[in-house]
């Protein structure tokens, strides 16, 4: 019972740690979707200085720690555009940039995955080009793409406590300040349990997504 | 589109007289009734290291059903693909209707601005061997997205011409059904459809029965009879030697990268001159 009373007692101060890691997260997730798919076409059909461009862009991201990413636009990139804005916006381009390099990469192995017989087809009736990625290709490569997007997405929910480490406001920085002032490990339990619900969330919504894509398959 | 109709009513009177047709020596005029609707000169065509066609000349005129068979690997598909620029050729020229679509290594012939490569070639329909359709749009969206994002006809005109051409190859109840939905039969039946609604001048048809099982063949057949029926001008590579026989106009022979032989259909299959064709009827029907 005393458990519960503490829980209930520290429960606004986890919230608060809740909402911040959801914050960085929701905030870098839709664009980085919306980056990921739109860097996909242009890897796989753009001109080529711009196919280089993205390929060093996703070689440098993926190949470097996401915390190393994070300090250099703490302590690089913030001061030098003159720290405006603070940590926050900063912390969700590392995310989004981040992740928009794995989802480009998984996009563009999915589009090279549909088949070539729908190119085939597509021609044969004089369906324009970008009308045939829109409309044919890319609805085909979402859904190859669901599952291993899906692994990402919860990926970056646990990535995203590493924005503790430059001092913001998230789950794991916030139950290691309760921890530390009332000596118990309660909080990390509780902390442990949120992360448990909210990627078995993420996984649910992935799941609805891609029943959604694959109802023509059934 | 309006100068190019002109040039078909006008070879179809007999008074047109085709620029293009002047250029080749010996190639037109030789019939001024028929109207050559394709036209195949000195086709090459290697993959890599592999030769596949080595000096393929045939024309097709309209009206006509030409059905190319041979061994597996001889290039009969290609020839198809050829036709539709989904393989590019290494020499020789392509004509559809009088527009010269490919043209490479042959003096004075030279491919036609891209618009009006483009305008003929959205007047070839092609059916495959493996159907492709889409698989995420239900049969009629299948049938009416060419129309819709090519010819640019609204949506309430192309679901009717869309029912139209779905019930032509009798799946109109099938409108709302997703390929994976459909038989194999069906799926190709709504590929054919599909080609249809953009009121194709003639269609290829590359193996359209030969991913099908043998119970299903036939429906696919016979909307391609009643298409020739219809007197629509069509280039079929095909393995159903019966179907072959009762539908064609001509029968040509691929065989080691070359045509062998081009007869009506009786001569082909009654009195084969060739040794090889007559080794190939002998397996086949046999």
């Amino acid at each position: 019972m005393e458990t519960v009373n503490y829980i209930i007692r520290i429960s606004p101060q986890l919230l608060v740690g809740v909402i911040g890691t959801l914050q960085v997260y929701f905030g870098a997730i839709f664009p980085a979707l919306v980056m990921g798919v739109f860097f996909a076409i242009v890897k796989t059909a753009g001109p080529k200085p711009l196919r280089w461009l993205l390929n060093v862009y996703t070689w440098a991201w993926r190949g470097v720690p996401l915390l190393l990413q994070l300090m250099i636009m703490k302590y690089g990139v913030l001061p030098l555009l003159g720290g405006g804005g603070g940590d926050f916006p900063g912390a969700i381009w590392v995310f989004a940039l981040n992740m928009a390099a794995y989802l480009t990469e998984i996009m563009r192995a999915a589009i090279g995955a549909v088949d070539r017989g729908q190119y085939e087809a597509c021609r044969v009736l004089g369906i324009p080009y970008w009308r045939m990625m829109f409309r044919v290709i890319i609805p085909q490569s979402v859904r190859i793409a669901l599952p291993p997007a899906c692994s990402e997405a919860i990926n970056l929910l646990k990535d995203a406590a590493v924005i503790s480490v430059i001092s913001m406001q998230d789950i794991v920085r916030v139950t290691n300040q309760i921890t530390t002032r009332d000596k118990t490990v309660i909080p990390y339990l509780c902390a442990f349990v949120i992360y448990l619900i909210l990627t078995s969330l993420l996984v649910k919504v992935f799941g609805l997504l891609e029943k959604r894509f694959t109802a023509y398959d059934a | 589109m309006g100068e190019k109709t002109q040039v078909g009513a006008g070879a179809r009177t007999g008074d047109g007289a085709r620029a293009d047709g002047g250029a080749q020596a010996g190639g037109g005029a030789r019939d001024d009734t028929a109207e050559v609707i394709i036209r195949l000169t000195n086709l090459h065509k290697s993959f890599g290291e592999l030769s596949v066609l080595q000096g393929v000349d045939l024309t097709v005129e309209r009206g006509q059903v030409v059905s190319i068979i041979g061994p597996s690997g001889s290039g009969k598909s290609t020839v198809l693909r050829c036709v539709n620029g989904l393989e590019k050729i290494d020499r020789g020229v392509v004509e559809i209707e009088g527009v010269v679509v490919a043209a490479v290594g042959t003096p004075g012939a030279k491919p036609a601005p891209k618009e009006q490569i483009r305008a003929v070639l959205a007047k070839t329909g092609m059916v495959f061997q493996s159907f492709n359709l889409f698989p995420h749009m239900t049969a009629l969206q299948n049938v009416i997205e060419a129309p819709m994002t090519v010819k640019k006809i609204p949506k309430a005109r192309a679901r009717e011409l869309g029912m139209e051409k779905l019930r032509r190859v009798g799946l109109d109840d099938k409108a709302d059904a997703f390929p994976s939905r459909l038989s194999g039969g069906q799926k190709q039946r709504v590929a054919i459809a599909r080609a249809l609604a953009m009121e194709p001048d003639f269609m290829l048809f590359d193996e359209p029965t030969s991913a099908l099982d043998p119970e299903l063949v036939g429906e696919v057949l016979d909307v391609i009879k009643s298409l020739a029926r219809e007197h629509m001008s069509m280039m079929i590579v095909s393995h159903e030697m019966g179907f072959t026989r009762e539908v064609s106009d001509r029968v040509i022979f691929v065989d080691n990268q070359k045509i062998v032989a081009d007869n009506p259909p009786e001569r082909f299959f009654n009195s084969p001159e060739h040794p090889r064709v007559a080794a190939f009827l002998d397996k086949m029907l046999n």
